[in-house]
């Protein structure tokens, strides 16, 4: 029996974070962007707490865990706020075609 | 009157007429009246030369007052040494005698001027120059060194040139100016050149200190060839000043000024300013110099009497007279008659100050007709002037009881002993040939002018006589050209006072083997009865021959005056002779005499156009050479400029326009990469961090 280890969990970490990035990458609606953010954050969440479990780093990671929860949530709250004002000024959320940074 | 005074006198005669110019020149346009002013400083200055003249006669006959201060002292030079520059002046005899002559002849024309001028725009700066004419010739005359001289000689030359062409708004006025001002110039940087040679030699201007170093033996460089050199240069500026041959053709130029100025400066004084210099220096000229200087001024004479024979301008008729009587003074000084050459100076100031001022009434009263063909009559309508020019007529043709005759007598017998005593017999038989053509153009002047029928009739309908202010300056002078204010022997100068007691030849400090024999001192040995009270006797060999020469001279001359009177009587008075058959006969010689030698003409073709052509190949050489060098450099540059801007536009700007054309391409290849789109952002961001990761991996 494989005892579950720190690599176990930097590889979920890994393939959670390549789908964020495969997400944020791909999709095309800003709000699957977001979502893919979502899982870049969590795989870093999930690095923190597997860092804070086999180190000995005391409670600082669950806290920094916490932190990002909290952050991701305003992150949401303040990007949605952002993709309602995408829609509002080009009448669509298709991130292909917002390209008025390139100006 | 003690020595301090005369002096102080004559330097105050000297100041005056500087005051009237400054006056006039400065305040004349305010005050118009101040020509008043300037006649009655002038007349001061007459009664105090007056004066001068009379102290310096009876008091201190025969010495020399002198005073001179250091004007510029330079110290120690090296290589030279002690250097300074004396300026004074002197008083003797001559000096004092020629203080009067120039300020009578001044006071008179100044009087004359007020009537003859009147009306004119620059009536008070005509009376201005006059001022400074004045004060500058008895600067010459009063002066005992030779910069002053010069510098007084140049100034004459100047207010000379202001007053030919006074009137310059007429073309042959100023060019007659301009004329006189270049010729003048050509004698004296001779001058000049003269006097540096003995001041080069003697550290000094002053006249006694070089004929005192000249009479212990000091030669300048110790060669007598020097002297004679720098004798001959001084006297090259008597040349240009008095008119001589080849250099005389500016004075008949010089008519052009107003009539009392040539009676003034080109008759009287300023052109017997060359023969005074000569008569200054005579003491120092070697028997070489004596020589150039008698043949110049004999052929002056010659040359000068033949063109005034037939002469149709009054006043070129004088002028002419002027050059050839200037002629005789300088022939005198040449021959070593001294005392006849300023005696003859003299006297012919006063005459010929008098024809002038005669010939100006005539013009005047002509309305400014000055060509004789149309006067004729003119006896009846000016009897004062026509007695007045009569007199002066019989004065320079050298008739008895007048002054003319006494002085040139004395000159003819001077060239007469110079001829005996050296063989130069062509200078008496010139002078003796003058001294009938003299006697011949004159009384034609006088005749053709005043007597026989008016030819021109309205001209003389309105001729009247002029006023006293004109008249009795004629007055004055012709009544000085009489023998009794010279000597009271009408026939023989030699026992006057003029010659016995006031003039007499001062002894030549030349050294023995460079001067004539015949004028060295030594004991007189038979007794002439002449002018010498003590036993010595200046050049006793030339005074003896001239004693000899006297009567003889005399006899000649006066049969040659009268015979040209007596042509000139059968030409034009009693006209026995048809003279146009005469003039084709003599054709050539008529115009040659009529074209005065071509001189002019001569002068034209060699220097004037010589002048003109070397000008016209300097401005070509300028146009095309220096020009050529200019503009060939510019192009140069030009050609070099247009190279480095090639380089400027295609290197140098090649390379900055390479450079940015290179970062464009750069950019526009790299720009692809900006799309805008944050996906491909993130898409370079996730491969940058992965290539980093595996460039800086840990393990």
């Amino acid at each position: 029996m494989i005892e579950v280890g720190l690599n176990h969990y930097l590889v979920v970490s890994s393939i959670l974070f390549s789908l964020g990035v495969y997400g944020v990458v791909t999709r095309k609606n800003a709000v699957m962007v977001l979502m893919g953010l979502e899982l870049i954050l969590n795989a870093a969440n999930i690095n923190f707490i597997a860092f804070a479990k086999y180190g000995n780093f005391g409670l600082g990671g669950q806290a920094m865990a916490l932190f990002v929860i909290i952050l991701a949530a305003a992150e949401a709250a303040i990007a949605l706020a952002i993709v309602l004002n995408l829609y509002k000024t080009f009448s669509n959320v298709n991130v292909d075609e917002i390209d008025k940074l390139k100006e | 009157m003690s020595e301090i005074s005369i002096i102080n006198i004559s330097i105050i005669i000297l100041l005056l007429p500087l005051v009237s110019f400054v006056l006039l020149i400065f305040f004349g346009k305010k005050f118009p009246k101040l020509y008043l002013a300037a006649t009655g400083v002038v007349f001061v200055a007459l009664v105090l030369s007056i004066a001068v003249t009379f102290g310096m006669l009876t008091s201190y006959s025969g010495e020399t007052l002198s005073f001179s201060f250091t004007w510029i002292d330079f110290g120690n030079v090296p290589s030279i040494g002690f250097l300074s520059i004396e300026l004074g002046f002197e008083i003797n005899n001559v000096t004092a005698l020629m203080l009067f002559v120039v300020n009578l002849i001044s006071a008179l024309v100044h009087l004359y001027s007020i009537e003859y001028m009147r009306g004119d725009i620059r009536y008070t700066r005509y009376f201005a120059y006059l001022g400074i004419f004045t004060f500058s010739m008895l600067g010459i005359v009063i002066t005992n060194n030779l910069l002053m001289m010069y510098i007084f000689w140049e100034l004459v030359g100047l207010s000379s040139y202001l007053l030919i062409g006074f009137w310059f708004e007429k073309d042959s006025a100023s060019d007659a100016g301009k004329k006189a001002f270049l010729v003048n110039r050509v004698g004296d940087i001779g001058m000049w050149i003269g006097i540096l040679i003995l001041f080069t030699h003697y550290k000094t201007f002053t006249f006694s200190t070089i004929f005192e170093q000249i009479s212990l033996g000091n030669l300048p460089f110790d060669s007598a060839a020097a002297l004679t050199t720098a004798g001959i240069l001084i006297f090259l500026g008597a040349v240009g000043k008095s008119a001589q041959f080849p250099l005389h053709v500016w004075l008949p130029d010089a008519m052009e000024g107003p009539t009392p100025v040539s009676a003034l400066i080109h008759a009287a004084t300023m052109v017997a300013a060359g023969v005074y210099l000569l008569v200054k220096i005579f003491v120092i000229l070697t028997a070489d110099a004596m020589l150039v200087i008698a043949v110049v001024g004999g052929v002056t004479a010659f040359v000068a009497a033949t063109i005034a024979l037939t002469q149709n301008d009054i006043k070129k008729v004088l002028a002419y007279s002027t050059v050839s009587q200037l002629g005789y003074m300088v022939l005198a000084v040449g021959v070593g008659a001294y005392a006849f050459a300023f005696f003859h100076l003299v006297t012919h100031a006063f005459f010929k100050a008098c024809l002038f001022l005669g010939s100006g009434s005539v013009i005047h009263a002509m309305h400014h007709e000055q060509d004789i063909r149309y006067m004729g009559g003119l006896r009846k309508k000016m009897p004062l002037t026509y007695y007045t020019f009569l007199i002066s007529t019989l004065a320079i043709s050298g008739v008895p009881l007048f002054s003319g005759f006494l002085s040139k007598d004395g000159i003819l017998a001077g060239t007469l002993a110079f001829g005996s005593l050296t063989g130069h017999w062509l200078l008496p038989i010139i002078g003796f040939t003058v001294a009938a053509m003299t006697a011949f153009y004159m009384f034609r002047l006088v005749i053709i002018t005043f007597h026989g029928e008016p030819r021109n009739k309205e001209k003389y309908d309105h001729a009247h006589e002029s006023k006293w202010v004109m008249t009795a300056p004629l007055a004055v002078l012709s009544l000085l050209s009489i023998f009794i204010f010279y000597t009271p022997n009408p026939i023989s100068a030699d026992a006057g006072w003029f010659l016995n007691k006031w003039i007499s030849t001062p002894q030549t400090v030349v050294p023995a083997e460079a001067s004539f024999d015949f004028m060295q001192s030594g004991m007189n040995k038979h007794e002439t009865g002449l002018a010498q009270e003590s036993g010595i006797v200046h050049s006793v060999q030339y005074t003896e021959a001239m004693h000899h020469a006297h009567y003889p001279a005399m006899f000649l001359s006066l049969i040659l005056a009268g015979l040209g009177i007596l042509i000139a009587f059968i030409f034009y008075q009693w006209k026995k002779v048809d003279l146009e058959k005469l003039t084709e006969k003599l054709n050539s010689l008529y115009k040659f005499s009529l074209n005065k030698w071509y001189i002019d003409e001569f002068y034209h073709a060699t220097f004037i156009s010589g002048t003109i052509r070397s000008a016209d190949a300097l401005s070509w050489f300028d146009y095309y050479i220096i020009d050529g060098i200019v503009n060939a450099s510019a192009s140069i540059t030009r050609f070099v400029s247009r190279l480095s801007g090639w380089f400027d536009t295609f290197i140098v700007d090649g390379l900055v326009n390479f450079s940015a054309l290179f970062s464009g391409f750069i950019g526009l290849s790299f720009r692809r990469l900006q799309t805008g789109k944050v996906q491909t952002y993130i898409v370079f961001v996730v491969f940058a961090v992965l290539v980093l990761l595996l460039f800086f991996r840990p393990f």
